[in-house]
Protein backbone atom coordinates (compact mmCIF):
# COMPACT_ATOMS: atom_id res chain seq x y z
CA UNK A 1 0.00 0.00 0.00
CA UNK A 2 2.86 2.36 0.82
CA UNK A 3 4.39 1.59 -2.58
CA UNK A 4 1.14 2.49 -4.34
CA UNK A 5 1.07 5.70 -2.30
CA UNK A 6 4.59 6.86 -3.09
CA UNK A 7 4.33 5.91 -6.74
CA UNK A 8 1.17 7.95 -7.08
CA UNK A 9 2.62 10.85 -5.10
CA UNK A 10 5.57 10.96 -7.51
CA UNK A 11 3.17 11.02 -10.46
CA UNK A 12 1.24 13.86 -8.83
CA UNK A 13 4.39 15.79 -7.93
CA UNK A 14 5.47 15.54 -11.53
CA UNK A 15 2.36 17.47 -12.51
CA UNK A 16 2.08 19.79 -9.53
CA UNK A 17 5.07 21.72 -8.26
CA UNK A 18 3.31 22.63 -5.05
CA UNK A 19 3.57 19.07 -3.70
CA UNK A 20 6.17 18.56 -0.97
CA UNK A 21 6.96 15.50 1.15
CA UNK A 22 8.32 15.67 4.70
CA UNK A 23 9.24 12.59 6.72
CA UNK A 24 10.09 12.06 10.34
CA UNK A 25 13.30 10.12 9.69
CA UNK A 26 11.36 7.06 8.51
CA UNK A 27 10.64 5.70 5.06
CA UNK A 28 13.78 3.71 4.27
CA UNK A 29 13.54 2.18 0.79
CA UNK A 30 10.09 3.70 0.35
CA UNK A 31 10.51 7.46 -0.01
CA UNK A 32 13.81 7.36 -1.88
CA UNK A 33 12.06 7.52 -5.25
CA UNK A 34 10.47 10.84 -4.31
CA UNK A 35 13.64 12.19 -2.67
CA UNK A 36 15.70 11.34 -5.77
CA UNK A 37 13.26 12.86 -8.24
CA UNK A 38 12.22 15.94 -6.27
CA UNK A 39 15.06 16.80 -3.88
CA UNK A 40 13.97 20.44 -3.60
CA UNK A 41 10.54 19.36 -2.40
CA UNK A 42 11.61 16.56 -0.08
CA UNK A 43 12.80 16.87 3.48
CA UNK A 44 13.78 14.50 6.25
CA UNK A 45 12.73 16.63 9.21
CA UNK A 46 14.44 14.35 11.69
CA UNK A 47 12.92 12.60 14.67
CA UNK A 48 10.95 15.73 15.49
CA UNK A 49 7.29 15.35 14.61
CA UNK A 50 6.13 18.56 16.26
CA UNK A 51 8.54 20.62 14.20
CA UNK A 52 7.76 18.57 11.09
CA UNK A 53 4.04 19.27 11.40
CA UNK A 54 4.50 22.94 12.32
CA UNK A 55 6.81 23.32 9.33
CA UNK A 56 4.29 21.60 7.10
CA UNK A 57 1.81 24.28 8.18
CA UNK A 58 4.39 26.98 7.44
CA UNK A 59 5.07 25.55 3.98
CA UNK A 60 1.34 25.29 3.33
CA UNK A 61 0.96 28.95 4.32
CA UNK A 62 3.25 29.75 1.39
CA UNK A 63 1.02 27.80 -0.99
CA UNK A 64 2.46 24.28 -0.87
CA UNK A 65 0.56 21.00 -0.61
CA UNK A 66 2.55 19.17 2.02
CA UNK A 67 2.50 15.45 2.82
CA UNK A 68 3.99 14.43 6.16
CA UNK A 69 4.96 10.78 6.56
CA UNK A 70 5.88 8.58 9.47
CA UNK A 71 4.91 5.38 11.26
CA UNK A 72 1.57 4.70 12.97
CA UNK A 73 1.11 7.12 15.89
CA UNK A 74 4.20 9.25 15.39
CA UNK A 75 2.82 11.73 12.84
CA UNK A 76 -0.54 11.78 14.66
CA UNK A 77 -0.30 11.83 18.43
CA UNK A 78 3.17 13.20 19.08
CA UNK A 79 2.18 16.34 17.22
CA UNK A 80 -1.56 16.38 17.79
CA UNK A 81 -1.68 19.98 18.91
CA UNK A 82 0.23 21.08 15.81
CA UNK A 83 -2.35 19.16 13.78
CA UNK A 84 -5.22 20.82 15.66
CA UNK A 85 -3.96 24.40 15.89
CA UNK A 86 -1.50 24.90 13.06
CA UNK A 87 -2.97 22.62 10.40
CA UNK A 88 -6.70 22.06 10.98
CA UNK A 89 -7.64 25.40 12.54
CA UNK A 90 -5.97 27.20 9.63
CA UNK A 91 -7.52 24.71 7.17
CA UNK A 92 -4.19 24.21 5.44
CA UNK A 93 -3.16 21.83 2.68
CA UNK A 94 -1.30 19.41 4.90
CA UNK A 95 -1.86 15.69 4.33
CA UNK A 96 -0.74 13.54 7.25
CA UNK A 97 0.26 10.04 6.22
CA UNK A 98 0.67 7.24 8.76
CA UNK A 99 2.14 4.03 7.44
CA UNK A 100 1.45 0.83 9.33
CA UNK A 101 -1.96 1.82 10.68
CA UNK A 102 -3.70 -0.70 12.90
CA UNK A 103 -1.56 -3.67 13.92
CA UNK A 104 0.78 -3.71 10.93
CA UNK A 105 3.69 -3.36 13.35
CA UNK A 106 2.17 -6.03 15.55
CA UNK A 107 5.28 -7.62 17.00
CA UNK A 108 6.86 -4.21 17.71
CA UNK A 109 4.56 -3.72 20.67
CA UNK A 110 1.85 -1.32 21.78
CA UNK A 111 3.83 1.89 21.08
CA UNK A 112 3.68 0.96 17.40
CA UNK A 113 0.00 -0.05 17.30
CA UNK A 114 -2.00 2.64 15.53
CA UNK A 115 -5.32 1.69 17.00
CA UNK A 116 -6.75 4.95 18.32
CA UNK A 117 -5.81 7.21 15.40
CA UNK A 118 -9.20 7.28 13.71
CA UNK A 119 -10.93 8.24 16.96
CA UNK A 120 -8.43 10.95 17.76
CA UNK A 121 -8.39 12.38 14.25
CA UNK A 122 -12.20 12.27 13.99
CA UNK A 123 -12.35 15.03 16.57
CA UNK A 124 -10.26 17.44 14.50
CA UNK A 125 -11.98 20.21 12.54
CA UNK A 126 -11.78 20.43 8.73
CA UNK A 127 -9.94 17.11 8.49
CA UNK A 128 -10.69 14.55 5.78
CA UNK A 129 -9.93 11.03 7.03
CA UNK A 130 -9.18 8.08 4.77
CA UNK A 131 -8.03 4.51 5.32
CA UNK A 132 -7.71 2.60 2.06
CA UNK A 133 -8.28 -1.14 1.89
CA UNK A 134 -5.85 -2.04 -0.86
CA UNK A 135 -3.33 -0.53 -3.29
CA UNK A 136 -6.07 0.46 -5.73
CA UNK A 137 -7.85 2.52 -3.08
CA UNK A 138 -4.53 3.89 -1.79
CA UNK A 139 -3.54 5.12 -5.23
CA UNK A 140 -6.89 6.76 -5.93
CA UNK A 141 -7.15 8.34 -2.48
CA UNK A 142 -3.65 9.81 -2.71
CA UNK A 143 -4.83 11.69 -5.80
CA UNK A 144 -8.12 12.70 -4.22
CA UNK A 145 -6.41 14.12 -1.14
CA UNK A 146 -3.77 15.95 -3.17
CA UNK A 147 -6.47 17.69 -5.15
CA UNK A 148 -8.97 18.24 -2.34
CA UNK A 149 -8.26 21.53 -0.53
CA UNK A 150 -7.68 21.40 3.21
CA UNK A 151 -6.07 19.04 5.68
CA UNK A 152 -6.32 15.27 5.48
CA UNK A 153 -5.26 12.14 7.29
CA UNK A 154 -4.29 9.06 5.30
CA UNK A 155 -3.94 5.82 7.22
CA UNK A 156 -2.02 3.33 5.16
CA UNK A 157 -1.22 -0.31 5.74
CA UNK A 158 2.35 -1.36 5.32
CA UNK A 159 3.51 -3.41 2.35
CA UNK A 160 2.39 -6.40 0.39
CA UNK A 161 -1.36 -5.99 0.84
CA UNK A 162 -3.21 -7.84 -1.93
CA UNK A 163 -5.11 -6.00 -4.63
CA UNK A 164 -8.80 -6.51 -3.86
CA UNK A 165 -10.50 -4.20 -6.32
CA UNK A 166 -10.62 -4.24 -10.08
CA UNK A 167 -8.19 -1.82 -11.68
CA UNK A 168 -11.00 0.45 -12.88
CA UNK A 169 -12.87 0.62 -9.55
CA UNK A 170 -14.38 4.07 -9.01
CA UNK A 171 -13.14 5.67 -5.78
CA UNK A 172 -14.82 8.94 -4.80
CA UNK A 173 -14.40 11.29 -1.86
CA UNK A 174 -16.82 10.33 0.89
CA UNK A 175 -18.32 7.38 -0.96
CA UNK A 176 -18.49 3.75 0.04
CA UNK A 177 -17.57 1.11 -2.53
CA UNK A 178 -20.04 -1.75 -2.78
CA UNK A 179 -18.33 -5.02 -3.61
CA UNK A 180 -21.15 -7.50 -3.29
CA UNK A 181 -24.86 -7.05 -2.75
CA UNK A 182 -26.97 -9.11 -0.41
CA UNK A 183 -30.10 -8.83 1.63
CA UNK A 184 -29.33 -10.55 4.95
CA UNK A 185 -26.94 -8.01 6.44
CA UNK A 186 -24.37 -5.40 5.46
CA UNK A 187 -20.72 -5.77 6.41
CA UNK A 188 -18.88 -2.44 6.29
CA UNK A 189 -15.13 -2.38 6.66
CA UNK A 190 -12.58 0.40 6.72
CA UNK A 191 -8.92 0.01 5.79
CA UNK A 192 -7.07 -3.26 5.62
CA UNK A 193 -9.79 -5.54 6.98
CA UNK A 194 -11.52 -5.74 3.61
CA UNK A 195 -9.61 -8.83 2.45
CA UNK A 196 -10.71 -10.73 5.52
CA UNK A 197 -14.28 -9.50 5.09
CA UNK A 198 -14.40 -10.61 1.44
CA UNK A 199 -13.26 -14.13 2.37
CA UNK A 200 -15.75 -14.21 5.24
CA UNK A 201 -18.40 -13.16 2.71
CA UNK A 202 -17.63 -16.21 0.57
CA UNK A 203 -17.98 -18.48 3.60
CA UNK A 204 -21.23 -16.81 4.64
CA UNK A 205 -22.70 -17.34 1.20
CA UNK A 206 -21.72 -21.02 1.41
CA UNK A 207 -23.70 -21.11 4.65
CA UNK A 208 -26.70 -19.47 3.02
CA UNK A 209 -26.23 -15.95 4.34
CA UNK A 210 -25.98 -13.23 1.73
CA UNK A 211 -24.14 -10.13 2.90
CA UNK A 212 -23.85 -6.78 1.21
CA UNK A 213 -20.20 -5.83 1.53
CA UNK A 214 -19.08 -2.22 1.56
CA UNK A 215 -15.59 -0.84 1.74
CA UNK A 216 -15.73 2.53 3.50
CA UNK A 217 -12.41 4.19 2.72
CA UNK A 218 -13.46 7.60 4.08
CA UNK A 219 -14.36 7.98 7.73
CA UNK A 220 -14.73 11.72 7.08
CA UNK A 221 -16.74 12.61 5.08
CA UNK A 222 -18.75 9.52 5.91
CA UNK A 223 -21.11 7.99 3.35
CA UNK A 224 -24.21 8.22 5.52
CA UNK A 225 -26.46 7.42 2.57
CA UNK A 226 -24.83 4.02 2.15
CA UNK A 227 -25.23 3.38 5.89
CA UNK A 228 -28.89 4.36 5.98
CA UNK A 229 -29.62 2.35 2.83
CA UNK A 230 -27.89 -0.64 4.43
CA UNK A 231 -30.05 -0.31 7.55
CA UNK A 232 -33.22 -0.01 5.56
CA UNK A 233 -32.51 -2.63 2.92
CA UNK A 234 -30.67 -5.31 4.91
CA UNK A 235 -31.80 -4.61 8.50
CA UNK A 236 -28.43 -5.49 10.06
CA UNK A 237 -24.98 -3.87 9.99
CA UNK A 238 -21.66 -5.36 11.04
CA UNK A 239 -18.73 -2.95 11.04
CA UNK A 240 -15.21 -4.35 10.88
CA UNK A 241 -12.11 -2.31 11.64
CA UNK A 242 -8.57 -2.73 12.90
CA UNK A 243 -9.11 -0.04 15.47
CA UNK A 244 -10.57 0.41 18.94
CA UNK A 245 -13.72 2.30 19.94
CA UNK A 246 -14.27 5.67 18.33
CA UNK A 247 -13.75 4.69 14.70
CA UNK A 248 -16.08 3.33 12.03
CA UNK A 249 -18.37 1.45 14.43
CA UNK A 250 -18.93 4.55 16.51
CA UNK A 251 -19.58 6.70 13.45
CA UNK A 252 -22.05 4.19 11.98
CA UNK A 253 -23.90 3.83 15.30
CA UNK A 254 -24.15 7.58 15.65
CA UNK A 255 -25.43 7.92 12.10
CA UNK A 256 -28.19 5.39 12.79
CA UNK A 257 -29.09 6.94 16.13
CA UNK A 258 -29.17 10.51 14.91
CA UNK A 259 -31.31 9.58 11.90
CA UNK A 260 -33.57 7.46 14.07
CA UNK A 261 -33.05 4.34 11.98
CA UNK A 262 -33.20 0.96 13.65
CA UNK A 263 -30.97 -1.92 12.60
CA UNK A 264 -29.37 -4.88 14.28
CA UNK A 265 -25.83 -3.66 14.80
CA UNK A 266 -22.46 -4.90 15.97
CA UNK A 267 -19.07 -3.21 15.80
CA UNK A 268 -16.34 -5.82 15.38
CA UNK A 269 -13.22 -4.02 16.53
CA UNK A 270 -10.34 -4.07 18.97
CA UNK A 271 -10.83 -3.68 22.68
CA UNK A 272 -9.63 -0.47 24.26
CA UNK A 273 -7.12 -2.34 26.42
CA UNK A 274 -3.55 -2.25 25.08
CA UNK A 275 -2.22 -5.44 23.52
CA UNK A 276 0.72 -6.44 25.68
CA UNK A 277 1.94 -9.48 23.82
CA UNK A 278 3.95 -9.87 20.66
CA UNK A 279 2.37 -11.32 17.56
CA UNK A 280 1.99 -10.95 13.83
CA UNK A 281 -0.72 -8.66 12.47
CA UNK A 282 -2.84 -11.69 11.59
CA UNK A 283 -2.39 -13.27 15.02
CA UNK A 284 -3.19 -10.12 16.96
CA UNK A 285 -6.22 -9.43 14.78
CA UNK A 286 -7.49 -12.99 15.16
CA UNK A 287 -7.12 -12.89 18.95
CA UNK A 288 -9.89 -10.28 18.95
CA UNK A 289 -12.14 -11.82 16.34
CA UNK A 290 -10.76 -9.88 13.41
CA UNK A 291 -10.38 -13.02 11.29
CA UNK A 292 -12.41 -14.78 8.62
CA UNK A 293 -13.95 -17.03 11.25
CA UNK A 294 -14.50 -14.09 13.59
CA UNK A 295 -16.34 -12.09 10.95
CA UNK A 296 -18.40 -15.15 9.96
CA UNK A 297 -19.39 -15.80 13.56
CA UNK A 298 -20.26 -12.17 14.23
CA UNK A 299 -22.32 -12.03 11.03
CA UNK A 300 -24.20 -15.24 11.86
CA UNK A 301 -24.92 -14.03 15.36
CA UNK A 302 -26.15 -10.73 14.04
CA UNK A 303 -28.42 -12.45 11.51
CA UNK A 304 -29.91 -14.60 14.29
CA UNK A 305 -30.51 -11.65 16.58
CA UNK A 306 -34.02 -10.25 16.59
CA UNK A 307 -34.47 -7.52 13.99
CA UNK A 308 -35.71 -4.22 15.35
CA UNK A 309 -39.36 -3.48 14.80
CA UNK A 310 -39.60 -0.50 12.52
CA UNK A 311 -42.62 1.64 13.32
CA UNK A 312 -43.53 3.85 10.43
CA UNK B 1 9.36 57.94 4.92
CA UNK B 2 10.25 55.81 7.91
CA UNK B 3 9.71 57.30 11.37
CA UNK B 4 12.76 58.44 13.32
CA UNK B 5 13.82 56.69 16.50
CA UNK B 6 12.08 59.28 18.69
CA UNK B 7 8.89 58.80 16.72
CA UNK B 8 9.17 55.03 17.16
CA UNK B 9 9.43 55.56 20.91
CA UNK B 10 6.26 57.62 20.79
CA UNK B 11 4.52 54.93 18.77
CA UNK B 12 5.54 52.30 21.33
CA UNK B 13 4.05 54.43 24.13
CA UNK B 14 0.83 54.81 22.15
CA UNK B 15 0.65 51.04 21.61
CA UNK B 16 1.14 50.54 25.34
CA UNK B 17 -1.74 52.91 26.04
CA UNK B 18 -3.97 51.12 23.55
CA UNK B 19 -3.13 47.78 25.12
CA UNK B 20 -3.86 49.07 28.63
CA UNK B 21 -7.25 50.35 27.50
CA UNK B 22 -8.13 47.20 25.58
CA UNK B 23 -7.35 44.98 28.55
CA UNK B 24 -9.20 47.33 30.92
CA UNK B 25 -12.35 47.52 28.81
CA UNK B 26 -12.51 43.79 28.15
CA UNK B 27 -11.56 42.60 31.62
CA UNK B 28 -8.79 40.60 29.96
CA UNK B 29 -5.23 39.90 31.12
CA UNK B 30 -1.62 39.40 29.98
CA UNK B 31 -0.92 43.13 30.12
CA UNK B 32 2.62 42.70 31.50
CA UNK B 33 3.47 40.45 28.54
CA UNK B 34 2.13 43.04 26.10
CA UNK B 35 3.99 45.98 27.61
CA UNK B 36 7.31 44.18 27.50
CA UNK B 37 7.16 43.81 23.70
CA UNK B 38 5.83 47.28 22.84
CA UNK B 39 9.18 48.65 21.68
CA UNK B 40 9.96 45.51 19.67
CA UNK B 41 6.55 45.56 18.00
CA UNK B 42 6.79 49.28 17.19
CA UNK B 43 10.24 48.76 15.70
CA UNK B 44 9.09 45.80 13.62
CA UNK B 45 5.87 47.30 12.25
CA UNK B 46 7.15 50.84 11.64
CA UNK B 47 10.75 50.12 10.69
CA UNK B 48 11.87 46.55 10.08
CA UNK B 49 9.12 44.63 8.36
CA UNK B 50 8.41 45.03 4.65
CA UNK B 51 4.62 45.01 4.69
CA UNK B 52 1.76 46.72 2.92
CA UNK B 53 -1.35 47.28 5.05
CA UNK B 54 -3.40 47.79 1.89
CA UNK B 55 -2.33 44.34 0.66
CA UNK B 56 -1.99 42.08 3.69
CA UNK B 57 -1.55 39.04 1.40
CA UNK B 58 1.20 40.57 -0.74
CA UNK B 59 3.28 37.46 -1.54
CA UNK B 60 6.63 39.14 -0.95
CA UNK B 61 5.76 40.61 2.43
CA UNK B 62 7.89 39.79 5.45
CA UNK B 63 6.08 37.31 7.69
CA UNK B 64 5.69 38.12 11.38
CA UNK B 65 4.49 35.44 13.75
CA UNK B 66 3.58 36.27 17.32
CA UNK B 67 4.28 32.96 19.01
CA UNK B 68 3.42 34.31 22.47
CA UNK B 69 -0.19 34.62 21.34
CA UNK B 70 -1.36 35.90 24.71
CA UNK B 71 0.22 39.27 23.88
CA UNK B 72 -2.41 39.70 21.16
CA UNK B 73 -3.67 43.11 22.25
CA UNK B 74 -0.27 44.68 21.53
CA UNK B 75 -0.13 43.28 17.99
CA UNK B 76 -3.78 44.06 17.26
CA UNK B 77 -3.08 47.64 18.38
CA UNK B 78 -0.06 47.80 16.05
CA UNK B 79 -1.97 46.35 13.12
CA UNK B 80 -4.82 48.81 13.62
CA UNK B 81 -2.50 51.81 14.03
CA UNK B 82 -0.60 50.65 10.95
CA UNK B 83 -3.84 50.60 8.96
CA UNK B 84 -4.60 46.90 8.55
CA UNK B 85 -8.05 47.46 10.04
CA UNK B 86 -9.87 50.38 11.68
CA UNK B 87 -8.58 51.52 15.06
CA UNK B 88 -12.20 51.65 16.30
CA UNK B 89 -12.34 47.88 16.07
CA UNK B 90 -9.88 47.61 18.96
CA UNK B 91 -12.86 48.51 21.18
CA UNK B 92 -14.27 45.05 20.44
CA UNK B 93 -11.21 43.18 21.77
CA UNK B 94 -12.36 40.08 23.67
CA UNK B 95 -15.99 41.18 23.44
CA UNK B 96 -18.80 38.87 22.40
CA UNK B 97 -18.69 38.11 18.67
CA UNK B 98 -15.45 40.00 18.01
CA UNK B 99 -12.80 38.53 15.75
CA UNK B 100 -10.19 40.03 18.07
CA UNK B 101 -9.88 37.07 20.43
CA UNK B 102 -7.68 37.11 23.52
CA UNK B 103 -5.03 35.00 21.85
CA UNK B 104 -4.01 36.12 18.41
CA UNK B 105 -6.12 34.66 15.64
CA UNK B 106 -5.72 34.50 11.89
CA UNK B 107 -8.49 36.00 9.83
CA UNK B 108 -7.64 39.36 11.36
CA UNK B 109 -5.92 41.30 8.55
CA UNK B 110 -2.16 41.15 9.03
CA UNK B 111 -2.15 38.15 11.36
CA UNK B 112 -0.17 35.32 9.78
CA UNK B 113 -0.80 32.59 12.36
CA UNK B 114 -3.14 31.90 15.24
CA UNK B 115 -1.26 31.08 18.39
CA UNK B 116 -1.93 30.77 22.08
CA UNK B 117 -0.59 27.39 22.94
CA UNK B 118 3.13 27.98 23.23
CA UNK B 119 5.93 26.56 21.12
CA UNK B 120 4.10 26.69 17.78
CA UNK B 121 5.46 29.83 16.12
CA UNK B 122 9.05 28.81 15.50
CA UNK B 123 8.32 25.49 13.74
CA UNK B 124 5.78 27.21 11.49
CA UNK B 125 8.28 30.02 10.91
CA UNK B 126 10.88 27.40 9.91
CA UNK B 127 8.49 26.04 7.29
CA UNK B 128 7.86 29.49 5.81
CA UNK B 129 11.57 30.32 5.86
CA UNK B 130 12.44 26.96 4.28
CA UNK B 131 10.06 27.60 1.37
CA UNK B 132 11.61 31.04 0.88
CA UNK B 133 15.14 29.68 1.11
CA UNK B 134 14.64 26.84 -1.34
CA UNK B 135 12.84 29.02 -3.85
CA UNK B 136 14.98 32.14 -3.36
CA UNK B 137 11.97 34.21 -2.34
CA UNK B 138 12.91 37.65 -1.04
CA UNK B 139 10.94 37.86 2.20
CA UNK B 140 12.10 37.26 5.76
CA UNK B 141 10.30 35.47 8.57
CA UNK B 142 10.28 36.92 12.06
CA UNK B 143 9.04 34.99 15.10
CA UNK B 144 8.57 36.62 18.49
CA UNK B 145 8.48 34.22 21.41
CA UNK B 146 8.49 34.51 25.18
CA UNK B 147 11.13 33.22 27.54
CA UNK B 148 8.79 30.83 29.35
CA UNK B 149 7.87 29.48 25.94
CA UNK B 150 11.39 28.17 25.53
CA UNK B 151 10.45 25.43 28.01
CA UNK B 152 8.56 23.82 25.13
CA UNK B 153 10.41 20.98 23.42
CA UNK B 154 8.90 21.85 20.04
CA UNK B 155 10.98 25.04 20.02
CA UNK B 156 14.17 23.08 20.47
CA UNK B 157 13.24 20.77 17.61
CA UNK B 158 13.06 23.90 15.48
CA UNK B 159 16.23 25.34 17.01
CA UNK B 160 18.11 22.24 15.83
CA UNK B 161 16.43 22.35 12.44
CA UNK B 162 17.01 25.96 11.37
CA UNK B 163 20.84 25.92 11.22
CA UNK B 164 20.84 22.51 9.52
CA UNK B 165 19.01 24.16 6.63
CA UNK B 166 20.89 27.47 6.84
CA UNK B 167 17.78 29.54 7.46
CA UNK B 168 19.50 32.92 7.64
CA UNK B 169 16.23 34.45 6.44
CA UNK B 170 14.67 33.56 9.81
CA UNK B 171 14.79 35.87 12.82
CA UNK B 172 13.73 34.70 16.25
CA UNK B 173 13.23 37.39 18.88
CA UNK B 174 13.09 36.22 22.48
CA UNK B 175 11.20 38.54 24.81
CA UNK B 176 13.42 37.79 27.79
CA UNK B 177 11.50 39.51 30.57
CA UNK B 178 12.55 36.86 33.09
CA UNK B 179 9.03 36.15 34.36
CA UNK B 180 6.93 33.28 33.08
CA UNK B 181 3.33 32.55 33.90
CA UNK B 182 3.74 31.13 37.39
CA UNK B 183 7.14 32.28 38.57
CA UNK B 184 10.50 33.75 37.70
CA UNK B 185 12.28 31.99 34.85
CA UNK B 186 15.30 31.47 37.06
CA UNK B 187 13.18 29.61 39.60
CA UNK B 188 11.00 27.59 37.22
CA UNK B 189 13.38 26.45 34.45
CA UNK B 190 16.46 28.62 34.26
CA UNK B 191 17.36 29.40 30.64
CA UNK B 192 20.80 30.82 31.35
CA UNK B 193 23.19 30.85 29.62
CA UNK B 194 20.62 31.47 26.89
CA UNK B 195 22.91 33.11 24.32
CA UNK B 196 25.41 30.28 24.71
CA UNK B 197 22.66 27.74 24.20
CA UNK B 198 21.75 29.29 20.84
CA UNK B 199 25.42 29.63 19.88
CA UNK B 200 25.95 25.97 20.66
CA UNK B 201 23.05 25.18 18.31
CA UNK B 202 24.83 27.20 15.56
CA UNK B 203 22.63 30.31 15.59
CA UNK B 204 23.94 33.85 15.11
CA UNK B 205 23.09 35.56 18.37
CA UNK B 206 22.68 39.18 19.38
CA UNK B 207 21.71 40.36 22.84
CA UNK B 208 20.03 43.72 23.09
CA UNK B 209 18.17 45.96 25.51
CA UNK B 210 14.63 45.33 24.29
CA UNK B 211 13.59 48.84 25.28
CA UNK B 212 16.42 50.69 23.52
CA UNK B 213 14.79 51.70 20.24
CA UNK B 214 18.02 52.80 18.57
CA UNK B 215 19.60 49.42 19.32
CA UNK B 216 16.53 47.52 18.18
CA UNK B 217 16.47 49.37 14.85
CA UNK B 218 20.17 48.71 14.28
CA UNK B 219 20.05 45.10 15.37
CA UNK B 220 17.03 44.10 13.29
CA UNK B 221 18.51 45.93 10.29
CA UNK B 222 21.70 43.85 10.57
CA UNK B 223 19.90 40.56 9.79
CA UNK B 224 21.33 38.24 8.56
CA UNK B 225 24.04 38.51 11.18
CA UNK B 226 26.12 35.75 9.59
CA UNK B 227 25.41 34.16 6.20
CA UNK B 228 24.02 30.65 6.52
CA UNK B 229 23.00 30.95 10.16
CA UNK B 230 19.53 31.58 11.59
CA UNK B 231 19.30 34.75 13.65
CA UNK B 232 18.20 35.14 17.23
CA UNK B 233 17.88 38.40 19.13
CA UNK B 234 17.65 37.92 22.85
CA UNK B 235 15.85 41.06 23.89
CA UNK B 236 16.31 41.79 27.57
CA UNK B 237 13.02 43.31 28.58
CA UNK B 238 10.98 44.19 31.64
CA UNK B 239 7.57 42.67 32.07
CA UNK B 240 5.04 45.50 32.37
CA UNK B 241 7.56 48.04 31.02
CA UNK B 242 6.32 51.62 30.95
CA UNK B 243 3.91 51.52 33.86
CA UNK B 244 5.91 51.61 37.08
CA UNK B 245 3.50 49.67 39.28
CA UNK B 246 3.21 46.91 36.68
CA UNK B 247 6.93 46.52 36.03
CA UNK B 248 8.59 43.22 36.89
CA UNK B 249 5.43 41.95 38.58
CA UNK B 250 4.12 38.44 37.98
CA UNK B 251 0.65 39.60 39.04
CA UNK B 252 0.27 41.72 35.87
CA UNK B 253 0.32 38.57 33.81
CA UNK B 254 -3.20 38.15 35.13
CA UNK B 255 -4.63 41.39 36.52
CA UNK B 256 -6.98 43.75 34.77
CA UNK B 257 -6.33 47.42 35.56
CA UNK B 258 -9.22 49.34 37.13
CA UNK B 259 -10.17 52.89 36.11
CA UNK B 260 -7.78 54.51 38.57
CA UNK B 261 -4.91 52.34 37.48
CA UNK B 262 -5.67 53.13 33.84
CA UNK B 263 -5.54 56.84 34.62
CA UNK B 264 -2.22 56.46 36.42
CA UNK B 265 -0.86 54.35 33.56
CA UNK B 266 -1.87 56.94 30.97
CA UNK B 267 -0.18 59.67 32.99
CA UNK B 268 3.05 57.68 33.12
CA UNK B 269 2.92 56.80 29.46
CA UNK B 270 2.27 60.42 28.57
CA UNK B 271 -0.37 59.40 26.06
CA UNK B 272 -3.85 60.73 25.58
CA UNK B 273 -6.09 58.61 23.38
Amino acid sequence: MRTAFIKQLCALADQDERIWLLCGDLGYNVLDVFADRFPARYLNAGVAEQNMTGMAAGLALTGKTVFTYSIANFPVMRCLEQIRNDVCYHNLNVKIVAVGGGLAYGSHGYTHHGVEDLAVMSAMPNLTIAAPADPIEARAITSILAHHPGPAYLRLGKAGEPVLHAEDTKVELGKAIQITDGSDLTVISIGGMLGTVLKAGEELRRRGIHPRILSMPFLVPLDTTAILDAAEQTGAILTVEEHGPGGLGTAVAETLAVRGRAAAFRPLRLAKAPIKVSGSQQELRAAQGLSIEGVVQAAELLCRSPRPVVIC
Amino acid sequence: MQPKVDDLKGIAQKLRARSVLMVHKSGASHLGSCLSIADIVACLYWNTLRIDPAHPDWPERDRFILSKGHAASMVYAALAERGFFPVDELETYCKSGSRLTGHITSGVPGVELSSGSLGHGLPVGCGIALAAKRESLPFRTVVLCSDGELDEGSNWEAVIFAPQHKLDNLLLIVDYNKIQSYGRVKEVLDLDPLADKFRAFRWAVREVDGHNMQKLVETFAAVPFEPGKPNVVIANTIKGKGVSFMEDQLAWHYKTPNAEQVEAAMRELGVKL
